[in-house]
């Protein structure tokens, strides 16, 4: 008995459907669904395709390359002026920094550099050791290196420091800084000691509440009148302290979100086994709270590098102050100069704030250890 | 309000203290150099070049007190300053002479306990047009818009003049001086308006600067100076005469080049200035060393014309540049307003 009803023979493979696979299909998906959408596509299209045309037009076909000076950056049609940055490269890499003594800047990267290197990459081991140079030893040797005046080194006052040495140090200081000051204040601000908490909280809105300008401002312009005369501390340690507290404040602010994220039988069970306070926020609380805010942390980090250009405003030329000098310089001012100096300008943060997001990024992977699967 | 009382205290205490911190002469010498305040960067007035050197009028006006008092050019260290804080660094003794295209006024002069010490360079708010208007004069302006920043002084003047010229005229004002470039650049105004200085520095960053010409008009005092520290009157005396040297040079003829041969010059004007040990007609020693009033040595004016030169070698090393005429700058016998006291 046959069952007619049952098929026997497959029935023919047909291919899918024009609208659904294939590449043109996937891009019309993507890209043009419907017709107002696909209008929207090509109206973008167009304008990044004009945008990135003409960057590339001013920065590599109409740039100037060689030059010794601003007349050819002025010509009519003139592009992109890179012989200024040419010139002007090591200057905004160490500031006033005397020439002959540039090594002293050169070991303190190289040391900075490869120590932080070390802490950042997992594969690499002595973390404890490197740590325990990063944050001691190096900041000695830093400074010793960086100001002379001892061991037979040249005295460099730091009215001479400048460019990317400046808003690197600002940077570093104010980010290492920021992190312990930050997680004892959001300690301090949900203890349940009151004198500790009026103080923590008081401080943390007091500082969040201005500007870093005018924080700024009042170490540099009011700080020195209420002082006895001689007493006037550097300018560039007044605006560390300051970039400094500044970060700190913001940071508890970002700890403490994570503090409150930790639900609150984890407290109670550490206590349960009789950890002391410090012990279970060391071994408890922290670990777990540290990891839920690394995206806000990093965050703090990223608008901190950019803010240290705000130093600038009381005549620490750091990067971007150093920059723009150069702008001013008769030899070099022309239509472009300016131009090119906002532009490699740009690029130098972008790198360096990317970084730290993509780093962060990996951290968080690496980290991601029980909240998805 | 007690607090505020303190607060207003302490700042006097503070004012008071740092003015009373005399002897800058004597603290210039034990440190050994000269603590100068100076722009962050002014095209031709202070700025630092590929090589970490400060150029610029106010510049060399720095290292003139240091060839004077410390008979070294070289000696002397920059602080850049922006405009808010030049006052208080001169006022906490940050600084030993302020030299940052600061403008003489009076509320300045009298109630911060400082002392401008002379004009080195007369500024003034004058007029930029595009060369194809075929205008030569301010008097010409009659209708014209006028590109401005907001909420300064020259909006003011701007007024003021068309005003008193029974000129009409059409405001573009914009909060920044980019913006107020731009415009200009852009044709949205006939005429850009800023001091004059500023005009020639900025036409450098002109795309086309040939289509564009500054009008001889001035029409505000913007008198540019150093200033020191009140209630040290030596010190005061020092930077005033560093300034008169330069200009008493180059009145004599005296220049970085000539000067040693000039040592030799029967001129006695000149001699004075160089404090050549002569002999009077009867036989006496003339009294020439006039260092020694100011507290210096006998080479104060050599030093400064040797190293750093008279006020038009000054001027056209720094100024020149920028296709600044000498105008109002010019000697006195040339027409200008530069005049030294004679030094006798």
């Amino acid at each position: 008995m046959s069952l007619s009803y049952v098929r026997t023979i497959d029935a023919p493979k047909l291919p899918a459907p024009t609208t659904t696979a294939g590449t043109w299909a996937k891009l019309r998906e993507r890209f043009a669904p419907t017709p107002l959408s696909g209008l929207g596509t090509l109206v973008i299209a167009v304008f990044l395709a004009w945008a990135i045309w003409s960057i590339f037009q001013w920065a590599i076909i109409d740039a100037v390359w060689t030059a010794p000076d601003r007349e050819p950056c002025n010509a009519p049609g003139a592009g992109a002026c890179w012989p200024f940055v040419q010139a002007k490269a090591l200057q905004w890499v160490y500031g006033f920094y005397p020439i002959e003594l540039r090594w002293r800047p050169n070991i303190v990267f190289l040391l900075g550099g490869l120590s932080l290197a070390g802490l950042l990459i997992p594969k690499i081991p002595f973390k404890g050791w490197n740590a325990l140079f990063f944050f001691l030893a190096f900041p000695i040797i830093a400074y010793v290196l960086l100001t002379g005046g001892r061991f037979g080194l040249e005295e460099v006052g730091t009215e001479q420091w400048g460019g990317l040495l400046v808003t690197l140090i600002v940077a570093i200081t104010g980010i290492v800084a920021s992190l312990p000051l930050g997680i004892l204040l959001a300690l301090g601000r949900r203890s349940k000691m009151p004198v500790v908490r009026t103080l923590c909280t008081g401080f943390i809105e007091i500082v969040r509440g201005v500007p870093l300008i005018t924080v700024l401002f009042m170490a540099s312009v009011m700080f020195p009148l209420f002082m006895p005369p001689g007493i006037n501390p550097d300018k560039l340690l007044k605006a560390l302290v300051g970039v400094g507290l500044f970060s700190a404040a913001y940071m508890a602010e970002v700890v403490r979100g994570g503090l409150q994220a930790i639900p609150k039988g984890q407290y109670e069970a550490s206590m349960a086994v009789g950890l002391s306070y410090w012990r279970m926020m060391l071994l408890v609380v922290m670990p777990q709270a540290l990891k839920v805010v690394i995206p806000g942390i990093v965050n703090s980090f990223i608008s901190l590098f950019k803010d240290t250009s705000l130093v600038s405003i009381i005549g620490i030329f750091d990067l971007f102050n150093i920059v723009q000098s150069g702008f001013n310089d008769a030899k070099w001012a022309s239509a472009q100069t300016g131009n090119t100096g906002y532009f490699a300008l740009a690029l130098i943060y972008w790198v360096f704030c990317f970084s730290m997001s993509r780093y962060s990024q990996f951290i968080e992977r690496r980290l991601n250890t029980s909240y998805t699967r | 309000m007690k607090f505020l009382k303190l607060l207003a205290l302490t700042s006097v205490f503070g004012f008071s203290a740092a003015a009373a911190n005399a002897a800058t002469l004597d603290d210039v010498k034990a440190k050994g150099f000269v603590q100068c305040g100076v722009s962050q960067g002014l095209i031709g007035f202070s700025n630092p070049d590929d090589k970490n050197n400060w150029t610029g009028l106010d510049v060399d006006f720095c290292k003139a007190v240091a060839a004077a008092v410390l008979g070294d050019a070289t000696k002397v260290k920059y602080s850049p300053l922006s405009a808010k804080e030049r006052f208080t660094a001169l006022q906490s003794g940050a600084i030993d002479v302020l030299s940052r295209n600061s403008t003489w006024t009076m509320s300045r002069d009298t109630s911060l306990g400082l002392s401008f010490v002379g004009v080195t360079y007369y500024d003034g708010q004058g007029f930029m047009v595009p060369t194809k208007l075929g205008i030569k004069s301010a008097k010409e302006l009659n209708g014209a818009s006028v590109c401005t920043q907001t909420g300064t002084t020259t909006e003011l003047n701007l007024a003021d003049y068309f005003k008193a010229n029974k000129m009409e005229y059409k405001i573009v004002a914009f909060e920044k001086n980019e913006e107020v470039l731009k415009a200009y650049q852009e044709g949205r105004c006939d005429v850009f308006t800023t001091d004059q200085s500023g005009l020639y520095a900025e036409v450098l960053k002109f795309a086309n600067p040939a289509d564009h010409m500054v009008l001889p008009e001035i029409i505000s005092k913007e008198p540019l100076g150093p200033v020191v520290r009140q209630g040290d009157a030596q010190w005061f005396n020092i930077v005033k005469w560093t300034y008169y040297a330069t200009l008493n040079a180059e009145e004599l003829g005296v220049t970085s080049a000539n000067v040693d041969d000039m040592k030799k010059s029967a001129n006695p004007e000149i001699q004075r200035l160089l404090s050549v040990a002569v002999k009077n007609p009867d036989g006496t020693d003339a009294d020439n060393d006039f260092g020694k009033g100011l507290g210096l040595g006998p080479d104060w004016a050599y030093n400064i014309v040797k190293q750093v030169g008279n006020y038009s070698e000054i001027f056209d090393r720094n100024l020149a540049q920028l296709k600044i005429a000498r105008g109002k700058n010019a000697l006195w016998s040339a027409g200008g307003l530069q005049y030294a006291p004679p030094i006798r």
